[in-house]
């Protein structure tokens, strides 16, 4: 059994949802999506007026039902989608920048579509950048996967790759979006064990995304409830 | 939380007798691949597998992905590539299954609920896809009474797959497999990734197949779920049944159960610790 | 409940390979034999003429008493290099263009504004034009075939890089700052490699005829080279006269080597395509 630490505050109260955030200090690297609204073409919104904030170190469990526009966000944070209205911004900067790893990366349900089927892991693990020694013991992720195709190892097998891929880019945040869903229960105690043992070493924020409550009370400092926080323009009506 | 179980129990004096509906002795599957250079080697997918499903009863095979469930699933529906061979014994209801009788059993009596809501006619509308599965008259009728029982709305026949969200869609496979004579259903993980008000609707009514008699073979890998649903849970681990487990033997910390792994993974719930080996 | 062992000799890998060196030795036995047939068996032999297949003229001879084997081996290697030559430009060409397609949006309206042109007008014309352009003769074929036989190559090509391109991992490798440039080469090209030979090969043959084509009408390759075009459309004069081995043994020459290419693509890409090669 490992004796791991979580975050310490786990903050479990009602969740109630604090619309503006309130930045400890200024000089802190805040991950924050501001007024973020989005439709598919014409359609009606998906959201409307939404307010996220993520601190360094700091991990956020996002709750709420299937098909509510959580991944839309989790896509629109991590510079996959742009936003009709509102923006993504570091610090007050905005995210956009050419040719350079975004600084906040996703990791994905279903890795197996997030890696060239016919590239060996070494090289998929390449794509964010370099690899360590270190980084690959940290992840459990054992030196002769890296010699096999993605369809010769299992789902918690990849997904491991693909945190390694998503870290080698060296992201200011992370977005875990049903990131552990496919998996059986051991190998997702392992991976989180794991990306909570990142997120203290190199101060990472996570944005945790998932319908399983009691995963997120487990691995989140903070709880947002996403119909709280995407409704809240209708509700001002 | 959980389902009303007991309602199909034989005890409760129903209108079926359980009978032994499948029954697996030492399966096994192997595959032929190539490793590297021009060597064939066999690489074992199962080696050893047992199991048995009783008339109105679920049992829920649960292990990690990719340790090989799916490929039971397919194994029982006769649909394994060419490259597979396999031994053991699978019985159904008493006799030995041939490839033969596989294909022919597979949609009569052995149905499947598969993985991916693609499955549907995305031309056909949703009630109709119903019925043509039904066998004799009034087949309206019979269709609206399934979508009732499985909680979808009288609007929903009319809407075509792509009107219907990821939980509505799941329910009208569920319902297909409820209209067929299929007397053997096999899920093949057909709850991923939802919420807690989609999931309870989505198994609620494969509780309903039970209780219609049918044997449920439900594939899982998550616990969680398994345990609210299923009469027995089956635990997969690397190609061989390490355990058949009762459900209520779930509790605490895992000190009914037998098997190591079993342990662990009941210890590595969220809720229950969030332990890794 | 079995299902059936068959238990084979070789491997499904080593059968490949085993086709792929089969065809690849009688090709290559059909270029070497054609490099050591010396000018005297091309030579006229009035003495000769019109003999009909024997132990010493296995294909006969024709009207000036010239051996048909050597001349149909001659020409064979000659349609081989003005198809593999034309093929592989065209391959090329084709590549190139759905590349420049999958860059952005206007780019590719532009292809396939390229695309609906060249194909709107028949092959044989553009041909005959390009080929007459730049001055006829074998550099003429080459150029001209080259130049009209990538837009369906193209299409193909284009549609499969669209359907890529909407595809998850290229999303994140983007996000992972990677350049277009970077993502074609790695993703795209590897990617349509099976495209591109089954390309050529489907190219090949059509190239053949095309030469054989633009030949018979005269803006081809000029009439003392031995092209099996050239063969062909002499050998329809004599027909009438019952010299039925004048064109058979070239024209079943032709498409021998045309089959033996198909094999020799099908097999490439079951070794290649690790992906596909189990389905």
């Amino acid at each position: 059994m490992s004796e791991f630490m979580f975050h310490s505050n786990l903050n479990n109260q009602n969740n109630l949802i604090k619309n503006k955030l309130q930045l400890k200090s200024r000089g802190e690297t805040v991950l924050q999506a501001r007024e973020i609204s989005y439709r598919y073409g014409t359609g009606s919104w998906i959201m409307e007026d939404v307010n996220l904030g993520v601190k360094p170190g700091e991990v956020v469990g996002l709750t709420g039902k299937s098909g509510a526009g959580k991944t839309t966000l989790a896509k629109i944070i991590a510079g996959y989608l742009k936003p009709n209205h509102g923006r993504v911004t570091i610090d007050g900067y905005l995210l956009q920048e050419k040719n350079a790893p975004h600084p906040v990366q996703l990791v994905w349900q279903h890795p197996e579509k997030v890696i060239n089927p016919r590239w060996r892991m070494e090289k998929t693990l390449l794509e964010g950048g370099t690899y360590t020694d270190e980084l690959l013991q940290d992840l459990e992720i054992k030196k002769d996967w890296l010699r096999r195709w993605p369809s010769e190892l299992s789902g918690g097998e990849l997904q491991r790759i693909c945190l390694a891929r998503a870290l080698g880019a060296s992201p200011g945040y992370l977005i875990a979006d049903e990131m552990t869903t496919m998996l059986d229960a051991i190998t997702q105690a392992q991976i989180w064990h794991t990306v909570l043992h990142m997120v203290e070493k190199k101060n990472i924020g996570v944005l945790a995304i998932s319908h399983d409550n009691a995963l997120l009370n487990r691995v989140s400092d903070r709880m947002v409830d996403f119909s709280m926080i995407r409704d809240k323009y209708e509700t001002k009506k | 939380m959980r389902i009303n179980r007991a309602s199909h129990k034989q005890e409760e004096g129903t209108h079926f007798r359980s009978s032994r509906l499948l029954e697996v002795t030492d399966f096994a599957l192997s595959f032929t691949t190539y490793t590297g250079g021009l060597k064939e080697t066999t690489e074992q997918a199962i080696k050893k597998l047992d199991m048995t499903i009783d008339t109105g009863e679920i049992v829920a095979v649960v292990g990690a992905s990719g340790s090989g469930k799916s490929l039971l699933a397919n194994a029982i529906l006769g649909m394994l590539p060419a490259n597979a061979t396999v031994s053991g014994l699978i019985k159904y209801k008493g006799k030995a299954l041939t490839l033969q009788d596989q294909v022919q059993l597979r949609g009569t009596e052995i149905a499947m609920i598969p993985q991916s809501v693609n499955s549907l006619d995305p031309l056909m509308k949703a009630g109709k896809q119903v019925r043509t599965m039904i066998k004799g008259k009034n087949k309206k009728e019979k269709q609206r009474e399934i979508f009732a029982a499985v909680g979808l709305d009288e609007k929903v026949e009319r809407n075509y797959p792509f009107q219907l969200s990821g939980g509505m869609a799941r329910r009208v496979l569920i319902a297909i497999a409820m209209v067929s004579s299929a007397e053997l259903i096999v899920a093949d993980e057909p709850t991923p990734g939802l919420d807690e008000q989609a999931l309870e609707d989505s198994i609620r009514p494969i509780r309903l197949l039970a209780d219609q008699g049918k044997g449920v073979m439900f594939i899982t890998h998550d616990i969680g779920t398994a345990l609210r649903l299923a009469d027995k849970i089956v635990v997969f681990n690397d190609g061989k049944t390490i355990e058949t487990a009762n459900v209520k033997d779930f509790y605490g910390k895992g000190e009914a159960l037998r098997h190591p792994y079993t342990k662990q993974l009941w210890n590595a719930l969220p809720q229950n610790g969030f332990h890794t080996p | 409940m079995n299902n059936k062992v068959r238990k084979r000799k070789y491997s499904l890998r080593q059968r490949t390979i085993a086709k792929i060196v089969i065809a690849l030795v009688l090709l290559l036995i059909m270029v070497v034999s054609s490099l050591l047939i010396g000018p005297d068996r091309l030579g006229v032999n009035l003495d000769l003429r019109n003999q009909s297949p024997s132990l010493d003229f296995l294909f006969g001879t024709d009207w000036l008493g010239r051996d048909m084997l050597a001349r149909t081996l001659k020409g064979l290697v000659l349609s081989l290099g003005v198809g593999v030559l034309a093929a592989f430009a065209s391959t090329c060409i084709a590549l190139l263009l759905s590349l420049v397609a999958a860059w952005s949006s206007w780019t590719d309206r532009l292809v396939s504004w390229l695309i609906d042109l060249f194909l709107s007008v028949p092959h044989l014309v553009t041909l005959i034009l390009i080929s007459f352009t730049v001055g006829g003769g074998f550099k003429g074929v080459v150029i001209g075939l080259s130049l009209t036989h990538w837009p369906s190559l193209t299409r193909v090509l284009r549609a499969e890089l669209l359907q890529i391109k909407q595809a998850e991992y290229i999303q994140v490798s983007k996000r992972l700052g990677k350049t277009r440039g970077w993502i074609a080469r790695h993703h795209y090209l590897p990617h349509l490699m099976p495209q591109l030979l089954i390309g050529f090969t489907l190219l090949f043959p059509h190239a053949i005829l095309h030469e054989a084509a633009v030949t018979f009408l005269g803006f081809g390759l000029s009439a003392e080279q031995p092209a099996i075009g050239v063969i062909l459309s002499e050998s329809m004069n004599y027909l009438t006269t019952g010299m039925w081995w004048l064109a058979f043994f070239p024209g079943l020459s032709l498409v021998c080597m045309v089959a033996l290419f198909d094999l020799l693509g099908q097999s490439v890409r079951k070794m290649i395509d690790p992906y596909h090669a189990m389905k």
